[in-house]
């Protein structure tokens, strides 16, 4: 029930966007979150935007998992 | 699809995996519990479990709200479909959930008027579209919906729609890991937090549980590689022989969570005690709607009061959600209770642990 699913904003108009889902358009409201720009990645959850993934972090995590998975144990 | 391939990759799956063989190795095996139902499913699906080897036992929590939420719910929401002004609004999850006599499939059948929506604005445009119904949502979920809903009741009341409601059953995840993490039968000994809840509340939530219970935290992701990791975090962890709050999905949660989100649960919703179906009543763990909003809150509006039954059945959802058994131990699992004609909510829900031990046939 806690899916969320990344997205792109393709356009914004006051609290609302129209984002991009794996090549699907659809609108959502973006009223629970700051400076949302086109172009921005962020997890929608049942008709909102919840939250904005940061893409810097995204690298961060995919460079972790070689870090974990190389380190001695 | 980007920031989801990428977390899906299988080689370095198999390095995660052999990371995980080998922190596990001469070890008694950590008992590790997610909270989520989405990590459920995740979990189920990418046959995680039979791949950890001997150092991991993974158990589902009551990560589930539409599992957790008691039968005296769904008897109320039947009870108010009955009326024959009103349309019930509700995520698809809720539809099949058995209460003590009837479901809401059963009462759609009979001919109440049950829709199906996906988000709780399109149960306020329906309000809007439909001025001679009640609409009432059935508010159920955690702090990740919490704030869909809120928004929802604040929405409705800038358009001053009269005709809108919500039948609240939201909880927060906290208080319940504590008194899971304070159980001897269920014996965690880290935790797998959730994504999107922490996404909202943020990592820094289970500081006070982390120091309380000394029980790592991991927040993780829900793609295969987030989960692996997260684990062999909680490992590492276990290693040390430390326990702290670690973040696996900082891309979006962050250490504070949501604040605007948080301003708005804290603006429409107030803290209340709320009954965990085969848990029990936990203090402080459930969001009622707030004086303010009282015009929005269907217990009120139409007097009544949702009462804290669960039915007496051979069902063990109880000592499911707890993760003292797994589904397979139940004696109703894939015989009397299955997808099709489920007696227990985890059977139900498309994220309940027992449809997902079923539906993927873990072991």
């Amino acid at each position: 029930m806690c899916l969320g699913i990344p997205a792109q904003v393709m356009e914004i108009a006051e609290s609302v966007a129209i984002v991009d889902v794996g090549g699907v358009r659809r609108e959502v409201s973006v009223e629970l979150i700051d400076d949302v720009a086109t172009g921005d990645w962020v997890i929608i959850h049942a008709g909102f935007a919840i939250q904005k993934l940061d893409p810097e972090e995204a690298e961060k995590t995919l460079r972790l998992f070689k870090e974990i998975a190389d380190a001695i144990p | 699809m980007r920031y989801l391939d990428a977390f899906r990759d299988p080689s370095l799956a198999r390095a995660l995996v052999e990371k995980i063989h080998s922190l596990g190795a001469g070890r008694p095996p950590v008992r590790v519990m997610e909270v989520c139902g989405t990590h459920t499913m995740a979990i189920a699906r990418n046959g995680i479990r039979a791949l950890l080897g001997g150092g991991v036992i993974l158990v589902s929590g009551p990560g589930c709200p539409v599992c957790v939420t008691h039968d005296g719910y769904i008897d109320t929401a039947i009870a108010l479909g009955r009326r024959p002004e009103v349309v019930l609004a509700t995520f698809g999850d809720m539809v099949k959930v058995p209460g003590t006599s009837s479901s809401l499939e059963k009462e759609r059948g009979n001919g109440a008027d049950v829709r199906v929506v996906y988000s709780p604005l399109d149960a306020v445009e329906l309000a809007a579209r439909s001025p001679e119904r009640e609409i009432v949502f059935l508010g159920v979920g955690f702090e990740t919906t919490a704030p869909t809903i809120a928004g929802a009741i604040e929405a409705a009341s800038r358009r001053g729609l009269a005709n809108f409601s919500v039948l609240a059953s939201v909880r927060t995840i906290p208080g319940a890991m504590d008194v899971l993490a304070a159980d001897p039968a269920v014996r965690i000994e880290g935790f797998l937090c959730p994504a999107h809840v922490s996404a909202i509340i943020g990592s820094d939530a289970y500081r006070p549980l982390v120091e309380k219970r000394g029980i790592p935290c991991v927040v993780a992701g829900f793609e295969p590689l987030d989960i692996l990791c997260g684990i062999s975090m909680l490992l590492l962890q276990k290693r040390e022989g430390a326990a702290r709050v670690e973040n696996e999905y900082s891309r979006v949660a962050t250490p504070g969570g949501n604040r605007k989100a948080l301003a708005l649960i804290g603006r429409v919703f107030e803290k209340c005690d709320t009954s965990w179906r085969g848990i029990g009543v936990l203090p402080g763990t459930g969001l009622a709607i707030a004086e303010a909003y009282a015009a929005f809150d269907a217990e009120r509006k139409f007097g009544i009061e949702v009462p804290l039954t669960e039915r007496e059945t051979a069902c063990r959802c109880g000592d499911v959600l707890k993760g003292i058994i797994t589904p397979r131990e139940c004696s109703l699992f894939a015989k009397a209770c299955t997808p099709e004609d489920p007696v227990g909510p985890c059977m139900v829900s498309s994220e309940g642990t027992c449809a997902a031990f079923f539906k993927y046939g873990v072991q």
